[in-house]
This record gives C-alpha cells, sequence and structure tokens, in this order.
C-alpha cells in the first residue's frame, strides 16, 4: 500500500505531550515512524510541512449529520466533507435524525453511509431511549455491536431521572459513556434565547442558566449513585462550570465538552432577532462565557465539541421564536480555538490540540487523537498562522447557518489525512 | 418626497432619538382637530397605498390605523391573517415578497411574535409600522400614551409614571418604558415578581413591588391588562387574588397624597386589574388615549411618507 511522508514539520502530539520539528512516515494506513530526518525511499509520496504544524487529526464529538431524514440540511457525505476540511478526521454523529439512530439497523446505515462517503470517519452516538421518547432504553449492547461509541437523546435532555439512572448503570458493562443534553425543560420550554437584559428588552422567552445547571447537577449525583461515567454536552453556563470542577474534585466519572460559539459570543449577540445566534444552549453572558474558558484552560471542561447544527437556508429566515436552534461549526472550530483561546493565552497551541482531539477520543474512547507509531495515520496539516475570511462560498458543508461569515478566523487545515489517505487538500493559494 | 424625519420604519422606540419623539407628538396636535371636523379628510396621502397587515385579532389599533390613513386619504388594504394565505401556511418572508411586488408604499403590521415587525422591515422597500410584535414593542400605543399625559400634565420631564400589571408579555410596557425614558419622565413598575423581569432595572427603571406603594409615588398609572392565560401558566395564582393584591381600586387611590391620572391600554378586564369606578372614574384618560392615538397614527404615517413636520405647510396642506 502507499507510503506518505510529511516533512519539516512542527509536530505536536499532545497524547505524549511532544512538540517539535519532525517528519513523520505512513504505511499501510498506519503511523510508521515519527523523527528527525526520516530518509524518503524512491517513490514515496511527499508531503512538505515546513511552517506547518503537523498533528493528530482532530475529533468531534457532538456533530448533527441530519442524514436519514432532512438530507436538505445535510448529508452524511457533505457533513464529513466539511469535517475534513475542518481539520477533523472523525466525528460522532447524534442519532436525531428521522428515524432515530436507536436500532441496530439505523446504526449500520449510518456506518455505511460513511465508508461509501470516504471523508472523515463517522461513529454513530446512539439513542438512549427508543425514538428518544424517553421512556423505554434502546438496546445498547446491538447499537454498540453495529458501531455505536456513545448512547445520547440530544436534542433533548433525558428527563426521568430513573431513566438516566438505569442508561447510566445499564452502560457500564459495555464501557460507553451517557452524553446528555442538560436542560430542565419545564424551566426552559418555549425559551428562544438566554434569560437576561436582552431577552427582556426583545420580548422573547428567556432560558434561565438554572434550567441547565439543575440537569449538570442531576447527573452529577446519578454519577456518584452509579459509578457510570456521565458526559455533560455543550456546557453554556458559570454554575455548570463550578458543578462540574465539584464533581471533579470527587473523581466522578464526569466529562464535558463546551462548543466554539460559547467560548467565543455572548447573548448581545442575538440583538435585532439574528437567527443564526439562536441555539440551545443558549448564547449566555460575557461572565458564562469566560467561565467555559477558565474551565477549558484547567481542565474542568475536557474537550471541544462543535454541536454542528446545519440547517437549510430557508429555515432560520423566519421569527426568532419560530427558527430552529443551532448553527454549523465544523469548519470554523479551529479557527475560533485559536483566535478566541490560543490567541489571548487561555489555552497553548498542544493544549488547544489536545482538547480538540487527544481529549475527546479519550472521553469516546475512540482510536485517534495520537501520532504514536503504529496507530491509524488519522492526522491533519495545519496551518496555525492563516487568517482566513468565513465566506459561504468556501464551506463544504450543506448548509450556511454560521454567525461567523464575513468574520476572520485564524488557523486552517491545509490537509486532512484519514487512515493514510488524504481526504482533504486545501488548493494551493494564489500568491497576492 | 423628502426623506422621512423618522428613518424608513418605525419598529419600536428603543431605536428613536427624545428629538423625534417630540417630533411625532408635536405633528399629531395639528392633526387632532382633522378629526375634529365635519369632513374629516387631508390630502396628505393622496395616492399611497397603505397594507394593514394584522396577524392577530386586533379591534382598537386595526380601526385606529385603519381611520388615520383614511383621514390622510391614502388608499388602504386589511389583511387579516385568517381568510389569508397566512393561514395556508406561507411563511412570512413569502408574505413580505408579495407585498413588495405589488408596489405598496407602506405595511402595519401586528403579529404575534417579537421582532417580527423588524424582520418585515429589513426585507422589504417600503415603510414598516409596527403595531405591535410579540412581547416586544408596540410604539404607537405609547406615543399615544406620551401625548394624553402630555395634554394633561402640560409637559413629560420628571414625571412619575408606574407601569403596573403583566410586564413580562407586555409589548405596551416595553415601548412606555424606551419612550418615557427618552422624554426624561421617571418610570416605575410594580407588579408580582412573576411578571416584572428584574433586568430592567439596569434600564433606570424603578421596581416597587406593592401597589400601595406605587400608588404613592406615581403621578399616573398605565395599569396593563393581565391575560386570563398567565393564571393557566401559573404566574398568578387567581385573578380574584391579583385584584385584591394588585388591582387598581377606588379605595387604593382614595389613599394616596394627590390625585393619580389613570391610563388603560384596552381591552380592559373590568374588576382584575382595574376596577369598574376607576375606569369610568374622573381621574381615567382611557378614551383620551383612543381619540389620541388616531391623531398619532396620523403623524406616524405622514412623517414616514417624507411629510414636512407640520403638515399645513406641505403643498396642498389647507386643502379641504
Amino acid at each position: 500500500m502507499s507510503e506518505l511522508l510529511i516533512r519539516g514539520g512542527r509536530v505536536i502530539d499532545p497524547s505524549r505531550g511532544t512538540d517539535g520539528p519532525a517528519d513523520v512516515l505512513i504505511r499501510d494506513g498506519r503511523i510508521e515512524a515519527v523523527g528527525r530526518n526520516i530518509p524518503a525511499e524512491p517513490g514515496i509520496e511527499l508531503v512538505d510541512a515546513a511552517g506547518k504544524v503537523v498533528a493528530p487529526g482532530l475529533i468531534d464529538i457532538h456533530v448533527h449529520l441530519r442524514e436519514p431524514g432532512f438530507e436538505h440540511a445535510e448529508t452524511i457525505a457533505s457533513g464529513a466533507a466539511a469535517a475534513a476540511a475542518g481539520g477533523f478526521t472523525a466525528v460522532c454523529a447524534m442519532p436525531n435524525t428521522d428515524p432515530v439512530t436507536d436500532s441496530q439497523a439505523t446504526v449500520g446505515f449510518v456506518v455505511r453511509q460513511a465508508i461509501r462517503a470516504g471523508q472523515a470517519r463517522v461513529y454513530p452516538i446512539g439513542a438512549v431511549s427508543l425514538g428518544q421518547r424517553g421512556e423505554q432504553l434502546t438496546e445498547f449492547g446491538e447499537l454498540i455491536q453495529a458501531g455505536a461509541v456513545a448512547v445520547s437523546d440530544d436534542g433533548k435532555p433525558v428527563r426521568s431521572s430513573h431513566l438516566m439512572r438505569t442508561a447510566l448503570e445499564y452502560a457500564k458493562t459495555f464501557g460507553i459513556p451517557v452524553a446528555d443534553h442538560c436542560e430542565d425543560l419545564s424551566l426552559a420550554q418555549g425559551g428562544a434565547m438566554h434569560e437576561g437584559i436582552i431577552s427582556a428588552r426583545l420580548g422573547l422567552k428567556g432560558i434561565p442558566s438554572a434550567a441547565e445547571e439543575i440537569m449538570v447537577a442531576r447527573n452529577i449525583l446519578l454519577a456518584e449513585l452509579t459509578g457510570g461515567h456521565v458526559h455533560l454536552c455543550h456546557m453554556s453556563t458559570r454554575g455548570s462550570v463550578e458543578l462540574i470542577r465539584w464533581a471533579k474534585s470527587k473523581g466522578l466519572r464526569v466529562t464535558a465538552e463546551a462548543t466554539p460559539h460559547h467560548f467565543t459570543l455572548t447573548h448581545e449577540r442575538c440583538e435585532g432577532y439574528d437567527t443564526n445566534a439562536k441555539m440551545n444552549p443558549p448564547l449566555r453572558e460575557a461572565a458564562d462565557r469566560d467561565a467555559i474558558r477558565q474551565g477549558l484552560a484547567d481542565g474542568s471542561i475536557d474537550c471541544i465539541a462543535s454541536d454542528h447544527a446545519p440547517h437549510h437556508y430557508d429555515a432560520k429566515e423566519r421569527e426568532f421564536d419560530e427558527a430552529p436552534n443551532g448553527i454549523v461549526g465544523l469548519e470554523t472550530a479551529f479557527g475560533l480555538g485559536m483566535r478566541e483561546l490560543v490567541g489571548p493565552g487561555v489555552l497553548s497551541l498542544p493544549e488547544l490540540l489536545a482538547r480538540m482531539s487527544t481529549l475527546p477520543a479519550r472521553v469516546f474512547r475512540l482510536p485517534g487523537g495520537t501520532l504514536a507509531v503504529g496507530a491509524p495515520a488519522d492526522l491533519v496539516v495545519l496551518d496555525v498562522e492563516r487568517q482566513w475570511e468565513v465566506r459561504r462560498e468556501a464551506l463544504h458543508s450543506k448548509s450556511l447557518n454560521s454567525p461567523f461569515l464575513g468574520e476572520t478566523l485564524r488557523g486552517q487545515a491545509d490537509l486532512t489525512i484519514v487512515g493514510g489517505r488524504v481526504v482533504f487538500q486545501r488548493p494551493p493559494r494564489s500568491t497576492s | 418626497m423628502t426623506p422621512s424625519s423618522l428613518g424608513k420604519d418605525l419598529v419600536g422606540l428603543e431605536f428613536l432619538s427624545t428629538e423625534q419623539i417630540l417630533l411625532i407628538l408635536d405633528t399629531a396636535e395639528p392633526f387632532k382637530e382633522v378629526s375634529e371636523r365635519a369632513i374629516k379628510k387631508v390630502p396628505a396621502l393622496r395616492g399611497k397605498t397603505i397594507v394593514n397587515l394584522f396577524f392577530e385579532p386586533s379591534t382598537r389599533t386595526r380601526i385606529s390605523f385603519e381611520f388615520a390613513e383614511k383621514r390622510l386619504s391614502a388608499d388602504t388594504v386589511n389583511v387579516a391573517s385568517s381568510g389569508s394565505s397566512v393561514s395556508k401556511g406561507e411563511t412570512l418572508v413569502d408574505t413580505a415578497r408579495n407585498l413588495e411586488a405589488m408596489r405598496i408604499d407602506m405595511v402595519v403590521i401586528r403579529h404575534p411574535a417579537s421582532g417580527a415587525a423588524q424582520f418585515l422591515a429589513s426585507r422589504i422597500r417600503s415603510n414598516v409600522i409596527n403595531a405591535g410584535d410579540g412581547k416586544h414593542e408596540h410604539p404607537t400605543q405609547a406615543l399615544l400614551d406620551l401625548l394624553t399625559l402630555r395634554d394633561h400634565f402640560g409637559t413629560l420631564a420628571g414625571l412619575k409614571v408606574a407601569i403596573c400589571g403583566d410586564v413580562l408579555h407586555s409589548r405596551v410596557a416595553r415601548s412606555n418604558i424606551w419612550g418615557l425614558l427618552k422624554v426624561g419622565a421617571e418610570v416605575a413598575l410594580c407588579g408580582p415578581a412573576t411578571l416584572i423581569p428584574r433586568e430592567f432595572e439596569s434600564l433606570g427603571v424603578k421596581l416597587i413591588p406593592r401597589i400601595d406603594d406605587a400608588i404613592a409615588w406615581a403621578d399616573a398609572l398605565n395599569v396593563l391588562r393581565l391575560q386570563l392565560e398567565r393564571m393557566e401558566a401559573g404566574f398568578i395564582p387567581s385573578l380574584r387574588e391579583y385584584n385584591r393584591v394588585f388591582g387598581v381600586t377606588r379605595e387604593r387611590l382614595e389613599r394616596a397624597p394627590k390625585d393619580l391620572v389613570i391610563l388603560h391600554p384596552g381591552p380592559m378586564n373590568r374588576g382584575v386589574e382595574i376596577d369598574s369606578d376607576v375606569a369610568d372614574g374622573p381621574h381615567s384618560v382611557i378614551l383620551p388615549q383612543v381619540t389620541n392615538g388616531v391623531a398619532v397614527r396620523m403623524a406616524v404615517l405622514y412623517l414616514l411618507a417624507g411629510g414636512a413636520p407640520d403638515w399645513r405647510s406641505a403643498p396642498g396642506g389647507e386643502e379641504r
């Protein structure tokens, strides 16, 4: 099989804590060697990574790829292509499709579509409950056998504490996390944005921070009760970060993720009823955003996940109350991490890469997130200095619902390699 | 036509300057007289086409706008959500595009979603006037409240106005807060804490939890309608208790150190937020509010169409 030698880059491998100039040799889809001045055998394909960063491929454990059921917004193929363009070599697809990914057959469908697409790897997340109705557990064992890596009813919380308890206990058999969308619906129902001065002024029903924190606290207590692994999706409030810090100090099996939009934007962005600022959980206050950044810096929040949520262009073109939640995020995640976290010194570049590759892999027990010899050759070559503008034409997702359109980000993937195969290459820029 | 001194649209009082608000009130003054004439018509908007787009039931506001338009000689069409393409599932953006394609000059919109007026305004070239969008703003209601208060007190600066009741769900309250603050009045909010967003305090508004204290503080009360659904949604335990704890009653007003002016945007729930003998009493300006509504809406329509601040100075202004 093919051989590839990536030469002259700054190689950062957070899984081993290494950072320095090196070459990476790939053979038969695996990492063969990492070191200085690896000789190029005749016929080998060469990649010049001078001035670039070579790192384990980014991993996003929370995306919505909309297939089956909502292929007008995204397909597994278009989503996996957007992932590859964003530097991701693997993503985990949430089960809130139509039909819901709650059976062996539907999990298998996602796996097959991903193989057919041949872009970033796509790992299905199975539903916790049948039809995400919050009543009866799905067949975790069969879902995992078909390829699921975790279970979640994301889009909705697991409302019943009893069901969450049994899910956490039952998941222990298989060593998978139960990922929960933390929202007390009796407080949040009908809400369109964060509850605060902006919602009061705009006359929109607010979602108080407590709606998230109540469920975060409940899930932490259930993790303690069961010894199960609970993963807290898209944390957005300062109170949640405090609760997670407390849970971790007690040694509980609690992990958490935060999105680029929650470490970047605040509720002021909803002014003018901009539906691209409508998401769930909502954009919160500056103090919340700062707490999310602090949580990423001190490790309370394990990883960054985009919550990539594509919507067809006309779905957001309506009244704020009626517009769906969420934004696309795969292609802006790394650029926002560089601009918002590495730029101001919240994280070092190796720390950012850890929170976007090694740690998400560890949280969901996925292959990847490492450049160790023998590991699958899932890696990315990044230009970490490039300033680029988020333009519609440049995006690969089928949907363009992003509040970052027109903004300048820093850092972009130039080359994405999955299993030794180049799945994305940024065309050489014409020098201006 | 000269460019409008108000900008293209009237979406909310939050977006107007003090000068613009006072300009509307001053422009409304001479229009009051038009409604007192035997022939209640001036040609100021002759040849203009206006659509009144009402996605929510409304009697007072819709009729008030329609009279304002007709007394300015505009050609008007009324569209209600039932019996139109809206009830067939047409989106607001499609409705907007269709109106645009018919080359209308102005749209008056009432819609249940906050932000709907701004949504429409940013998508069509016609002037858009917000006749109430969800819980956001109802600017012409607040303008007529300001005009009524100015008629009574002679000035607005320094006036103490308490807005009482369901502020959380009220577009009238939001427009009044902005309008009153901009003209230099003092504003207090009074009602059950479940219906008063505390965050408004940061705008410089006073929160007075008890109605007796609000009555003792204020020069005027603007009493909001309490919708029956609020009880079902658990914001208050019962209408009876609401009346007992927060209702504006004659007994409460009689204990006040001075006479208060009472406003209500209507429709009233007699015996709930306001007692009949207050609504019908000597200090109620509820009907003058309605009369002023037509003049204020004439002023807004006229100014948005690019009219000079004094309509009589415009060409053909004194024509009968």
